[in-house]
């Protein structure tokens, strides 16, 4: 919250400010939610693996009752540990993200502070149901990710997380010829849900297999920088 | 002042990070001190007239202008477990931003100042209802319901408890609840040096146990 800057006596503490209170642009803020083992921290890191050489970063994690999405991320070196925060929910993840949000921007806003100015803070939400979704208090744009194995039906099941998502992501589509998950079905179900917002398909045991996503947040980091210059 | 204020402020929704603390009873449920209603009835009791009183008797103060830096200095010397001094500072630091935002205060803004770090959740929440517009027994009311939700959500979560029966709980305790605020305001009345200092150990000896699990569903 920043509140030992002299000048931010008499600014209330509104979570979804563009500015930091020096008046620096903060991050952009993506979080990734989806079902349990879908991929969201395999992703992560392979977006860290890919856009830390040219981006500042940092990454809050929501596990639900352990630290091992923390500790994956540590183990694997993708990033230094000291821009990593974990975050406990007390049971439910969909609350520290959409209705109590205060410690996770708590955590967004110390990275921030410690290890700031950031491009961009990837929150990856506890696994959780088709339901859960970021409150726009807490992030700028939203990454649903699901999987083939979970069943081809998802995306036609739909729920705010495949219908309003900015990006839904189905992920391990090497998996797909062994659980008998039809890709085409689901795109098209996808784009019946959700009309124009994008639909990307990855496998994270490719070469590179996270670049739609890569390419999808440098977009969005864009279009996030040059609000900011206007 | 305002009930209707006062409702906003108690409510468990309000977004102060409370959901993820489960005020001592993951530790008691792990150790088989919680498996039912009636065992959730007592330790709330017990939380009720020991932290529960410290607590809303300093929610009490700082509603009633006392100084907050001596406030937030009598909680640190009432918190003996460096776990529960850092969960409730990080609480007062939440609490901070959810009321500053619903109550623009330049109180507020001083304590957020003062305490960049957080200060004390009950001397947060003490300025908060001042702000709110809520007098000293109101303050001092969240403060003891407090000590008592919090648990008891956390039952619900934790051992699948009857949502009903918990609630039956809270409601058999308003009576414990209205006696501890009472209590509360009087003292708080009386000044700084007269605050009630009343504690539990074996909650101060959990919850340092409990910060140190490796699995653990609430932050404290
Ligand atoms: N075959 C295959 N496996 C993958 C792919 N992406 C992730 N996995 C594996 O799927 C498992 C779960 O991945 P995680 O990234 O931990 O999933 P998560 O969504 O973060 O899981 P939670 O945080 O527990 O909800 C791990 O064993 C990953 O290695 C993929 O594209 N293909
Ligand atoms: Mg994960």
């Amino acid at each position: 919250m920043h509140l030992g800057h002299p000048h931010d006596h008499a600014a209330p503490a509104v979570s979804a400010d563009a500015t930091r209170p020096d008046g620096s642009r903060r991050a952009l803020r993506i979080g990734l939610g989806g079902p349990v083992g879908s991929g969201k921290t395999a992703t992560v890191a392979a977006l860290c693996r890919a856009l830390r050489d040219r981006l500042s970063l940092a990454v809050v994690t929501n596990d639900i009752y352990t630290r091992e999405d923390a500790e994956f991320l540590l183990r694997h070196a993708v990033l230094p540990p000291e821009r990593i925060a974990a975050v406990e929910t007390g049971a439910c993840p969909h609350t520290a993200i959409r209705d109590d949000i205060s410690a996770n921007l708590e955590a967004v806003e110390d990275l921030e502070e410690a290890v700031g100015p950031l491009d961009l803070i990837l929150v990856e939400s506890g696994g959780d149901n088709l339901t859960a979704t970021f409150s726009r208090g807490l992030v700028d744009a939203q990454v649903f990710v699901i999987d083939v194995a979970g069943g081809d039906d998802i995306p036609r099941k739909g729920g705010p997380g495949v219908t309003t998502a900015d990006l839904l992501v189905v992920n391990k589509t090497d998996l797909a010829p062994y659980v008998g998950s039809d890709l085409d079905r689901m795109a098209r179900d996808a784009r019946e849900q959700r009309g124009d917002l994008p639909v990307v398909f990855t496998s994270l045991t490719g070469e590179d297999g996270v670049a739609p996503v890569a390419d999808w947040v440098r977009e969005r980091l864009a279009a996030w920088t040059s609000a900011g210059a206007a | 002042m305002s009930r209707s204020a006062l409702l906003v402020l108690a409510d468990g929704r309000f977004p102060a990070g409370g959901h993820a603390h489960s005020g001592g009873a993951e530790p008691a449920v792990r150790a088989g001190r919680i498996k039912d209603a009636a065992d959730l009835e007592r330790f709330c009791r017990g939380r009720l007239h020991t932290t529960g009183l410290t607590a809303a008797a300093l929610a009490a103060a700082a509603a009633l202008g006392h100084d907050p830096a001596a406030l937030d200095a009598a909680a640190d010397a009432r918190t003996p477990s460096p776990a529960l001094r850092a969960a409730a500072r990080r609480l007062g630091r939440q609490l901070m931003r959810a009321a500053r935002t619903a109550w623009p205060a330049a109180e507020l803004d001083a304590l957020a100042e003062a305490f960049p770090r957080g200060a004390h959740q009950p001397v947060v929440l003490g300025t908060a209802a001042r702000a709110a517009g809520l007098g000293p027994e109101d303050a001092a009311h969240c403060a003891a319901y407090e000590t008592v939700s919090g648990p008891a959500t956390a039952a619900v979560r934790l051992l699948g408890l009857d949502p009903f029966q918990a609630t039956a709980v809270l409601a058999r305790l308003a009576p414990d609840t209205d006696d501890v605020a009472a209590r509360a305001t009087a003292a708080a009345r009386r000044g700084v040096d007269a605050l009630p200092a009343a504690s539990a150990p074996l909650l101060d000896i959990t919850a340092e146990q409990h910060a140190a699990w490796p699995v653990r569903l609430f932050a404290s």
